[in-house]
């Protein structure tokens, strides 16, 4: 079937068996290979992407229940200029990963709980991101980068709104 | 995980979806958020045939005072639940109880009627839906009907859900201030409980108690409920919270230690609902 979604402000439309998960439409076949899969059973957060402005784990998620709505990946966070987001340098400057293989979903989450609530508290972060798993136990520097990223103000809880680009 | 194959319907109405079911009989299944029946399907748990998306409806998503009732459409997310005014002023245990289930992500996508029409025993929503005493409206071939919730939920993972029916209402009573409270006892604060108990004061008088997990299905907690009705203490009637149950024994508790639980969280539930005691903390819960 085929399934059209706006990922990363990039209109596109491909042709998907219905049992295509979210998190493998984005790696396979939009080559957006940022959102890793974990647990692959909703509970490890790894794959989290944000959907028209909510978080939610890809692994749990049909690309055809995303027809017509607007996905982030961790790709699409960046500006254009490629300037970092608030919640990428906070967790580059306080140093929120250790292996790195749950950083693109904790990032992704973290701007979940920051558009949720922009200035949370160190107990408030820790709740939000109960859906993500770090094997590492990095988790005392994620949540000091969540909340230096929450000092950026409530930009740290938005993705960037891209130009409209149609693919030919 | 790859779930087996399967055909997709989209639907945008009830009429839509109801003649969709009636189309393509026993296999098809409705698909709302899916962070229940997605899981089981990747497991092969399920394996239907058709499936009925019917996140396209828009006029499923709603919590509205209709009478003495809140009326609360089958496809709202727990995470709009959470976030309901009319929710928060109308039936506080509800959106309380919503916020408590899974983690944030897992809010944004399910839905009330899911979790319902799934009927897991150790569900955090049907356990505050049955201390209420709910009614379940569903949709099918022959029209719309209203089951009392007691009278819904049948045993492990069976519903009273005819084939080729839908749940598009959730209808509970006003309980406004009146005392409510959610005690949940889990390893992790997002996992399922491993026991819980939800405890209503109702309009009409009387207190609801139900309990997740305690066997194939939710419960209502009877001798509980009696017990306070003729004027028993909260430890009195507590003590007999496990009462007619035969909960499972699993790698996170045996049945007795799963007794032990009912009865504790069913004494800290009614003391908190009667005004006596704070509602427990994760980090007091720990300490059961």
């Amino acid at each position: 079937m085929q399934v059209s979604m706006t990922v990363n402000g990039q209109q596109r439309t491909d042709e998907v068996e219905p049992r295509m998960l979210l998190a493998h439409h984005l790696r396979d076949n939009l080559g957006l290979t940022a959102t890793n899969i974990g647990c692959d059973s909703t509970s490890c957060g790894a794959c989290t992407v944000i959907v028209d402005g909510l978080s939610v784990k890809s692994c749990t998620v049909l690309a055809l229940q995303v027809e017509g709505g607007e996905v982030t990946t961790l790709e699409g966070l960046a500006g254009e200029d490629g300037e970092l987001h608030p919640v990428q340098a906070a967790f580059q400057s306080e140093h929120g990963l250790q292996c790195g293989f749950c950083t693109s979903g904790m990032v992704m989450a973290s701007v979940g709980v920051l558009a949720a609530n922009p200035s949370p508290t160190d107990r408030e972060v820790r709740e939000g991101l109960e859906g993500n798993l770090c094997r590492c136990t990095g988790y005392h520097n994620i949540v000091r980068a969540v909340l230096k990223a929450a000092e950026a103000g409530p930009v740290a809880g938005q993705v960037p709104q891209r130009s409209q680009e149609v693919s030919a | 995980m790859i779930p087996s194959p399967f055909d997709y319907v989209r639907v945008t109405s009830v009429d839509e979806a109801v003649a969709a079911l009636a189309e393509h009989g026993e296999d098809a299944k409705i698909l709302a958020g899916g962070h229940s029946l997605l899981p089981i399907m990747k497991l092969r748990l399920a394996i239907p045939s058709v499936l009925i998306d019917i996140s396209g409806i828009t006029d499923l998503n709603y919590v509205r005072v209709d009478g003495d009732q809140v009326a609360i459409g089958a496809g709202t997310r727990h995470h709009d639940l959470e976030n309901s005014d009319v929710a928060k002023a109308e039936v506080p245990l509800l959106p309380h109880v919503a916020s408590r289930v899974g983690d944030p992500q897992v809010r944004h996508r399910g839905t009330l009627g899911g979790t319902v029409a799934h009927c897991d025993p150790a569900s955090d929503l049907p356990t505050a839906l049955l201390a209420l005493g709910a009614d379940v409206v569903l949709a099918g071939p022959e029209g719309r009907r209203t089951l009392p919730i007691t009278e819904f939920f049948l045993g492990f993972f069976e519903t009273a859900m005819e084939e080729g029916e839908m749940i598009v209402e959730l209808r509970v009573p006003r309980t406004g201030d009146a005392g409510w409270a959610y005690e949940k006892f889990t390893r992790r604060e997002n996992d399922w409980p491993i026991v819980s108990a939800a405890v209503a004061h109702l309009p009409g008088g009387g207190v609801g108690v139900a309990m997740a997990n305690m066997g194939g299905v939710v419960l209502r907690a009877p001798a509980v409920e009696a017990a306070l009705a003729e004027g028993k203490s909260i430890a009195e009637a507590a003590a007999l919270a496990a009462e007619g149950t035969s909960p499972s024994s699993d790698m996170h508790a045996d049945a007795e230690y799963r007794s032990h639980l009912a009865r504790l969280l069913v004494r800290r539930a009614l003391t908190v609902a009667a005004g006596e005691a704070a509602p427990s903390t994760a980090e007091s819960t720990a300490a059961a």
